[in-house]
């Protein structure tokens, strides 16, 4: 049992960055209607930014909000630049220029640094606690907490400031929200900023629990992120924080007791995206919205 | 002569090729009502989008004598609340953010909560559904919710598109008795669409009549109740 449950806790943690990344993806579907695939590069790239800073000496945390900083900046800028000159387009065109963004990220990575392997600093102390027989790992405990944190600051600043309120309106009405004064356009572009805020996070969370990495790291986080996102429901936040911590627990508990399916992990992800489209393509949270006329 | 509010002079709008607006002049005065009555595809709707600029415009477009921006969000700024046809609520939303977005573009907190205290005294079945969602209101509720959003803005001119749009008469006049109330002691003006001719005239000081995109008559209330062409097509008696 306690195996079980220590199993549980580290789900939880891997759980919380795919949260995180699908929080990501949520936050753009919402207001734009497509799923940005290059969600993960950025991710990516944001990580190798907080190599350098901490590769030139600064220390940790000044290196980590420094990162979410630059990311924020340059989410902003990738809607303003690309993102924005689009807009107009179809969706396919969208989706397209997202996945040509991952394409060019990836590149851009492996040239600026080298394409080596990378040993992110670990902010979390090595240690493991005994909770009643549970053996807890300091690192698995510090995701969560980090992840949590961010979770909360995003949702209190969504639901209780006034620009939050109106970055939700611009998603759900862009054409009413502009008749009450709204920017819609400056707020995709915050919600830009934010989604790479939240995939800088989850990349630094991520990268020390893999030893080394390099510019593919996020590659397979996108795609546990993907799936949890969809069991959430793709235009649900909630749900998007819920499905990663599910997928994170189902995956480490099954992993853990099951030989070959470690190796099975990316495929099962996928066709759970696969069974959850075709059967719930709502998700488990995602709402039909009552509307009378 | 004061210069009016609101300003329109040769004001010509097209969606792509077609072209709905075909050179409207009208104005609407402080503290004034205005009606605009037609037949459906006279060019109403558009009018009030010209103005709220969610549709391509060009001619003359005056605010307090200067020029009508482009956007619809500066157009905001400027203080023109428009309640649009469909009544543009937040259907996901709460009531209480549905009103909290009406006064978005303002930052005087205590004036808002007084507007919000004066807006409930108006629609006291507000109060209680401050945390429904929007969506769920009926369409009446929602007409209501859109006016009540609209006043929230503190703005100096509400444009409403088509207010008794499948709403029962007594809610029409209900609708219209509170926007006329709400104008008359907020010092604002009103420039409202409406194919009910006559509660619209009812509530206004002026009105004008478009057909196919141009204005076909104008005058006070009283001058288009006493127009025979105007009684026979719009008025019914």
């Amino acid at each position: 049992m306690a195996d079980v449950l220590q199993q549980v806790v580290s789900g939880i943690a891997s759980g919380g960055v795919y949260a995180l990344l699908a929080l990501a993806l949520v936050l753009i579907y919402r207001s734009t209607g497509v799923v940005n695939f290059a969600q993960g590069e950025m991710a990516m790239f944001s990580t190798f930014v907080c190599w350098e800073l901490l590769d030139r000496g600064l220390p940790y945390w000044v290196a980590f909000f420094l990162t979410l900083a630059i990311s924020f900046v340059g989410g902003v800028l990738i809607e303003r630049l690309v993102i924005h000159t689009v807009s107009r387009s179809q969706a396919l065109t969208v989706v397209t220029v997202t996945i040509g963004l991952l394409i060019l990220l990836n590149g851009a990575a492996a040239w600026i640094w080298k394409g080596e392997q990378r040993t992110l600093e670990n902010p979390f102390p090595s240690d493991t606690f005994d909770v009643g027989g549970v053996v807890i790992a300091a690192q698995d405990i510090g995701i969560i907490g980090v992840s949590l944190a961010i979770v909360v600051v995003l949702w209190a600043f969504l639901q209780r400031t006034r620009v939050g309120l109106a970055l939700r309106a611009a998603a759900l009405n862009p054409e009413s929200s502009r008749l009450h004064g709204v920017r819609v356009s400056w707020m995709l572009a915050l919600g830009w900023g934010l989604a790479a805020v939240l995939g800088a996070v989850a990349g630094i969370l991520v990268a020390p629990t893999q030893g080394s990495f390099d510019q593919n790291l996020m590659l397979p986080v996108l795609i546990f992120a993907f799936a949890a996102a969809v069991l959430g429901g793709l235009d649900s936040p909630i749900g998007a924080v819920v499905g990663g911590v599910v997928l994170g627990v189902v995956l480490n508990l099954v992993g853990a007791y099951i030989d070959f399916f470690a190796d099975l992990r990316l495929p099962a992800a996928l066709l759970l995206i696969l069974g959850i489209l075709l059967l719930r393509p709502n998700g488990l949270f995602g709402r039909s919205v009552v509307r009378r006329v | 002569m004061q210069v009016p509010l609101l300003e329109l002079e040769d004001v010509e709008a097209r969606y792509g090729a077609v072209r709905a607006l075909h050179g409207i002049t009208l104005d609407v005065g402080e503290r004034q009502v205005v009606s605009v009555l037609g037949a459906n595809g006279a060019g109403k709707t558009t009018t009030l989008r010209a103005i709220s600029g969610t549709v391509r415009r060009s001619g003359g477009l005056r605010f307090d004598g200067k020029a009508l921006p482009r956007s619809p969000e500066a157009v905001a700024r400027l203080g023109i609340a428009h309640v649009p046809e469909g009544r543009g609520t937040f259907a996901e939303l709460s009531v209480d953010e549905n009103l909290k977005l009406g006064a978005y573009t303002r930052r005087d907190r205590s004036g808002y909560a007084s507007d919000y205290e004066e807006v409930l005294k108006h629609f006291p079945w507000l109060a209680e559904r401050r945390d429904q969602q929007a969506g769920t209101l009926s369409g009446g509720e929602q007409q209501m919710l859109a006016l009540a959003r609209a006043f929230m803005a503190r703005p100096r001119l509400i444009l409403v598109d088509e207010p008794s749009l499948g709403l029962a008469p007594l809610i029409v006049k209900q609708l219209f008795d509170v926007l006329r109330t709400w104008i008359d002691e907020h010092g604002m003006s009103a420039l409202v669409v409406e194919q009910n001719a006559n509660v619209a005239l009812e509530h206004s000081e002026r009105g004008y009549v478009l057909e196919v995109g141009r204005v076909a008559v104008e005058g006070t209330a009283d001058e288009l109740r006493g127009n025979e062409s105007v009684r026979k097509s719009y008025l019914g008696y």
